[in-house]
């Protein structure tokens, strides 16, 4: 119920006294406000910056942290307010959802944050008023696409004990991934560039004889040009015949476009060897030479701008269709006019409305060949507004086209750059320079307890007491959760890489929100830590799971364990700020259980308690129920 | 009631603002505490912000209470009878006295109120049509979706069930004297009436 609304339901149901007496039927019992007390105003501390409001602009939505009893968790009885540890600029968002009723998406935050407050206070970014929501989509729509991208990254991870088969896929896919890959695809690129080769200059003539007619190349040094095309052919049959054979759904790679490109490329080869001797079919034959040509599209595997092309086209697809569209219409127009305009003239070319197409096509791109050109006067006037409209048409989706391209472009120019492992190293340098006192970490301590595990020094368990003596209350539970954690999966810490990500997690700053599991490409020491991002299956939509599994020590193990568990309401790319309200909440309940807010959608009266003057709704009431996890 | 108009640049007449007299005016003319005042205007101006609730608003306002059926007749019957100036617009001042008639009025205040709204051309008589306008609106916010299914001729039932028990002297209309008696012999409709007492 939109706040306005709400204040004004004691009219709402003062009115129904209209129909007290027209009723047959005793009313029911209106519903007692147990602790009727007056409107107050209560405070709300976030981060320093204090708001006040009534507590019944609270109360309009049962069903968020503010206005259910959730928020006595953050009440601070010294100070009589309730203290969130939150930032206080989104939050005037939210408070201001409250006021009126309207959810406004402030156009200078970042979308992450901004989703991650809303989760936070229980409110569904769906409300969002209409003069935010496109903002608001745009804004989340370029989020996943960076994602997308940082997923591709992680897919280059190496997993133990994977099959040949997966082995070889991955490089196919990804060829920097080994040396081999890169043979590879460097052999495929040069095969496929001397066959198209090939194929040009088989048709350049060259070196006529005296006396003779002028032979292509093709005709003269048949047998030479013969082999080089089995050798392609052979080469790419091969490849696709591997790629076939790794791919990890054969029916989805069958059906995709780079492997019907692939078959298109081979084939006519396949079929002039059956065919030769078949003088009716020859002519076919010629034919099909021609899709020989497509084996140039195989270059789309080697050139990321040939796919992002590609790519671009498709989603143009609609603007491309009116271009056509409109295009289609114009030339139609016009080759009518034309056509009739031209009628009278003598030996005119415009024979027909079809012949005309042409001339309309060849001046609206103001290519002009003059073939065909108009000699009447009315011919010569709608032949000039053709080409003045001809330029304006085309130029009118062009634009669109552009951007997008340029915008998927610049992103994955973005991907290129952070897949770089300079960068990432640099960065990650950069990260842990700027960590200053936090040598609590649970890692960090567990490092030296663990290295020296690792290298046989004196035990770790008195080491880790030590430690354990330096850190405060909450740290060390904390640490003594996850290393009951450890225990129960039989599994630790190891590597430098989940050092880095339980280092973010364990100290008490918050860090920048690099995903640690991207540090996991490079730096792979390979024998001690492998780390594997898993989606998890659980009844979180849209949180992920990343683990870490150690290998060296239990040969017989299979996979991830679960040794450090994050909640990211979000996304992967996480922010340990939301980490540390999570962490003691999860103290507190001494079980790493996720606890869910069941959030609906306000609606009216369905909602309310109070509104038993009339008959309850009969029908289906209007509430979506979402969970989100809220601790 | 005080009326300030601001005219805007190009000689458009953008909002008036309307201003009631003043709160201890009110405390005179109705039968509200102070505080209970402050949080009824405090409403009252949030929704509108320049003083007046036109009729749009106000059916606005009211369907949101009533999400499945359609609550613009009902809504358009209650604007009618709160709009005592007859102007189109209601104000704090018609707003609090009309609410303080029904929620702190006498029982005889209340049932003339609602009889004031019964009675749509406002001449003293509720006619059978009268009525079934009524009636028709009320069953309309009700909307299609219920159980048992909505016959079309419900709220013609209703009013003749209505009409038998309070015209008396089976004249075709009910007078306020009828009226008053009727409901008066009514315990459910007396009970019913004191339900919202609480409600602000």
């Amino acid at each position: 119920m939109a706040s306005g609304v709400a204040a004004w339901l004691p009219f709402a149901r003062a009115a129904a006294i209209g129909w007290m007496p027209v009723a047959n039927m005793p009313m029911p019992i209106a519903p007692t406000e147990k602790n009727k007390r007056a409107d107050e105003l209560i405070v709300l501390n976030v981060s320093g910056r204090r708001f006040e409001t009534w507590r019944n602009t609270l109360d309009r939505y049962p069903d968020t942290l503010l206005g259910s009893s959730e928020k006595e968790f953050f009440y601070n009885e010294e100070t009589k307010e309730y203290f969130f540890d939150r930032d206080a600029d989104v939050f005037r968002a939210v408070l201001n959802f409250y006021r009126t009723g309207k959810l406004h998406y402030p156009r200078s935050e970042c979308i992450t944050s901004y989703d991650e407050e809303l989760s936070f206070f229980g409110i569904i970014p769906e409300i969002i008023g209409d003069c935010c929501y496109e903002e608001y989509k745009d804004r989340r729509r370029e989020n996943q696409e960076r994602l997308m991208d940082d997923d591709e990254d992680k897919k280059d991870a190496k997993l133990p004990n994977m099959t040949f088969r997966e082995t070889m896929w991955r490089a196919f896919e990804n060829p920097h991934t080994s040396t081999m890959a890169l043979v590879f695809y460097y052999v495929t690129g040069f095969f496929i560039a001397i066959s198209v080769l090939t194929n040009v200059v088989e048709t350049v003539p060259c070196g006529a004889t005296p006396n003779t007619k002028e032979v292509t190349c093709g005709d003269r040094y048949t047998v030479a040009f013969f082999c080089m095309d089995t050798a392609c052919v052979l080469i790419f049959t091969v490849e696709y015949l591997m790629r076939l054979f790794a791919a990890p759904s054969r029916y989805r790679f069958m059906r995709s476009v780079m492997s019907i490109i692939d078959v298109v490329a081979i084939l006519p080869y396949y079929i002039g060897l059956v065919m030769t001797d078949n003088e009716d079919v020859s002519g076919a034959f010629v034919t099909l030479r021609v899709f020989r040509v497509f084996r140039i599209f195989k270059f789309s595997r080697h050139s990321q701008g040939l796919r992002i092309l590609g790519y671009t086209l498709k989603s143009c697809a609609s603007e491309l269709g009116f271009l056509l569209f409109s295009l289609t219409m114009a030339i139609i127009i016009f080759a009518t006019v034309m056509f009739y305009a031209e009628k009278g003239s003598t030996s005119s070319k415009f024979t027909s409305i079809p012949a005309s197409f042409w001339y309309t096509i060849v001046t609206m791109t103001t290519l002009g060949y003059g073939d065909m050109v108009p000699k009447t006067i009315a011919g010569k006037i709608f032949g000039s507004i053709c080409s003045l409209s001809g330029v304006l048409v085309i130029a009118l989706p062009v634009p669109v086209i552009v951007s997008n391209f340029s915008r998927i472009y610049h992103q994955n120019q973005r991907a290129d750059k952070r897949r770089a492992q300079k960068m990432q190293k640099a960065r990650l340098a950069r990260i842990r320079i700027s960590k200053t006192g936090s040598s609590n970490a649970f890692l960090h301590s567990k490092r030296n307890g663990l290295f020296s595990e690792a290298l046989e020094l004196t035990s770790s368990i008195e080491e880790e007491q030590h430690l354990s003596k330096n850190q405060s209350l909450l740290e060390s539970q904390h640490h003594h959760l996850l290393h009951c954690l450890e225990k129960t999966t039989n599994h630790e810490f190891a590597d430098e890489l989940c050092y880095e990500q339980s280092y973010l997690e364990g100290a008490l700053q918050s860090y920048p929100s690099q995903s640690p599991s991207l540090s996991s490409q490079e730096g792979m020491t390979g024998t001690c830590c492998t780390r594997h991002t898993k989606r998890n299956h659980a009844p979180l939509p849209n949180s992920s799971i990343p683990t870490c599994a150690l290998s060296h020590t239990h040969p017989h193990h299979n996979l991830q364990e679960l040794s450090t568990i994050h909640i990211q309401p979000l996304n992967t790319s996480r922010s340990s700020l939301n980490m540390r309200v999570d962490e003691p909440a999860r103290l507190n309940c001494q079980s790493g259980t996720i606890t869910t807010a069941i959030i609906s959608i306000p609606t009216p009266p369905a909602t309310t308690p109070e509104s038993d003057a009339h008959p309850p709704p009969p029908g289906p009431t209007l509430q979506n129920v979402v969970k989100v996890s809220a601790l | 009631v005080s009326i300030t108009t601001i005219v805007v640049e190009d000689g458009e007449l953008s909002t008036v603002c309307y201003r009631p007299e003043g709160l201890d005016q009110l405390l005179q003319q109705t039968k509200f505490t102070r505080r209970e005042l402050q949080i009824l205007y405090r409403g009252f101006k949030n929704e509108c912000p320049s003083g007046v609730v036109d009729e749009e608003t106000f059916k606005l306002i009211y369907s949101q209470f009533f999400p499945q059926g359609d609550s613009s007749t009902y809504a358009h019957f209650l604007f009618e009878a709160f709009d005592t100036h007859k102007n189109g617009m209601v104000s704090f001042e018609d707003f609090v006295t009309g609410l303080s008639i029904i929620l702190r009025g006498s029982v005889t205040e209340k049932l003339n109120w609602a009889f004031n709204l019964y009675d749509l051309n406002k001449d003293g008589f509720i006619t059978k049509e009268e009525m079934t306008d009524i009636m028709s609106s009320i069953y309309d916010m009700m909307g299609t979706c219920t159980y048992p299914c909505m016959q079309n001729d419900a709220p013609k039932e209703h009013v003749d069930n209505f009409f038998q028990k309070m015209d008396k002297n089976k004249d075709g209309v009910v007078t306020i004297e009828e009226f008053l008696e009727s409901c008066q012999k009514d315990e459910n409709i007396m009970q019913s009436m004191h339900l919202f007492d609480n409600v602000i």
